[in-house]
């Protein structure tokens, strides 16, 4: 049986109470929305909080919406949420081709946007797609809130640019006109992490050429979840298979996967590359209006 | 610490451990023991009830989360003597083997037709991806959710009917 080590147990009804109480109990405090990653890990005593703050009440953070050119995402936003919102399905369909393949369907009525980005694991397929996209991390504190960039958001594995007594409330993404995307993973089983996966959005200018791109990679070791080399040897460029190819090929070798029971080196930075280039050419293909 | 929670219509308190999880006050402080505890890792999907409607694995919730909130479990599928459809289903159809992941996969079944009364095959294997069958007896737990979404879909034309 597996049970966490006792904690304290706090419960905030607003973002506001949540820093005062994330405040008042120091470092080894964390706040607890769906569970889903926080809780396995205190259950393997990998994680030991002394105090947990649950934001499962802060149902005003659950909201995918779209202001202005931007769309916001409340950090509560649960994925059964994101996979079903109409305004990502317009917009950014890497949104629900990367939930499909999150854990499952009763898992995703619980876990959040924000406690997946929060997480930072460095399998996590959310955060992969958040890179790609480019946008901003709304994080809170007492003293008011601050916007940081998404490539800046996590800053090592399990670590984000969060602080104490901070909280992420909200994640903005531009809506980019004659634009595509699309996610694509590999795993073990249905429902597992990532053996690799990757997702990419593009961007055409009135030619047909990329006038802007963002890749997302996951599970393989690349810095802040991207492969920005990649991106610029891509843009500006028609979106043809072999300057695509090229851009994979750079991806897969600028990444820096870990053999492990998933599978060795060569063969996770051999899906990147396949992987890369497939995530390409659908958002290429859905920014032109085809059906992809 | 102390909770109360509505559990399958029912108000329940008790004075817990924080870190008591919802499956353990289910099985263990009410004695509701229909809700199975399997993998522990909210993989495998035995422990799946409804928390204010939604099934959610309560392995991986903590009994502290549903404090004011509204649980349903497999006990309360069945109306007195008669059988969910979904229960009924699963008898006609053979759904179960070992019946250790039942309880889970009916509480899944249960909410999808309630979403979506005449899903196809596809739309029931999505829906219970989560809930794991060592026997893999996943044919017959496929046709005894079919089996259930054409009865009651039955049922209610003959109710209306009347």
């Amino acid at each position: 049986m597996q049970v966490p080590a006792p904690f304290e147990y706090e419960r905030a009804v607003s973002v506001d109470e949540a820093i005062a109480l994330l405040a008042r109990h120091g470092p080894e405090a964390r706040l607890v929305a769906g569970g889903h990653s926080l809780l396995p890990m205190m259950k393997l005593r990998l994680a030991r909080p002394e105090t947990l703050i649950d934001i499962n009440g802060l149902a005003d953070l659950d909201y995918i919406r779209t202001e202005g050119d931007e769309i916001a995402i409340g950090a509560m936003t649960r994925h059964a949420g994101v996979l079903d919102s109409a305004v990502l399905a317009e917009h950014y369909r890497i949104f629900a081709e990367a939930e499909r393949v999150i854990a499952d369907p009763i898992v995703r009525n619980r876990g959040t946007v924000g406690g997946s980005l929060c997480q930072a694991d460095p399998s996590e397929d959310l955060s992969a797609v958040f890179a790609a996209l480019r946008g901003t991390a709304v994080i809170r504190s007492a003293s008011g809130s601050r916007n940081v960039d998404l490539r800046q958001f996590h800053t090592g594995p399990y670590e984000t640019a969060v602080g104490a007594a901070e909280m992420l409330v909200e994640v903005r993404l531009p809506i980019r006109p004659n634009c595509g995307s699309a996610y694509e993973k590999v795993e073990r089983r249905a429902g597992d992490w990532s053996i690799a996966a990757a997702g990419a959005f593009v961007q055409l200018d009135g030619e047909g050429r990329i006038a802007d791109l963002g890749i997302g990679l996951t599970a393989v070791g690349a810095e802040h979840f991207t492969c920005e080399e990649a991106e610029d040897a891509l843009r500006g460029e028609a979106p043809a298979e072999e300057a695509i190819s090229r851009a994979a090929a750079i991806c897969a070798e600028r990444c820096q996967p870990q053999a492990d029971q998933r599978g060795p080196v060569d063969y996770k930075r051999h899906l990147v590359g396949v992987l890369v280039a497939r995530a390409l050419a659908r958002a290429a293909a859905r920014a032109r209006g085809e059906a992809a | 610490m102390r909770v109360s929670m509505r559990v399958n219509g029912a108000e329940t308190q008790a004075e817990i451990e924080p870190r008591l999880l919802l499956v353990h006050y289910l099985r263990n402080t009410l004695g509701l023991t229909g809700t199975h505890w399997g993998c522990d890792t909210s993989n495998c999907g035995a422990c799946t009830v409804w928390l204010d409607g939604l099934p959610v694995k309560s392995c991986t919730t903590l009994a502290a989360m549903a404090d004011g909130h509204e649980v349903r479990t497999v006990e309360d599928l069945a109306d007195g003597e008669s059988l969910d459809p979904v229960q009924q289903g699963f008898m006609e159809e053979h759904g179960l083997q070992c019946g250790f992941c039942t309880p889970g996969m009916m509480m899944t079944a249960r909410a999808l037709l309630d979403r979506d009364p005449d899903p196809d095959e596809a739309t029931i294997r999505e829906a219970i991806s989560g809930n794991l069958c060592r026997c893999t007896g996943y044919e017959n737990i496929v046709r005894a959710i079919r089996w259930a979404a054409e009865h009651q879909a039955t049922q209610a034309r003959e109710e209306a009917a009347l």
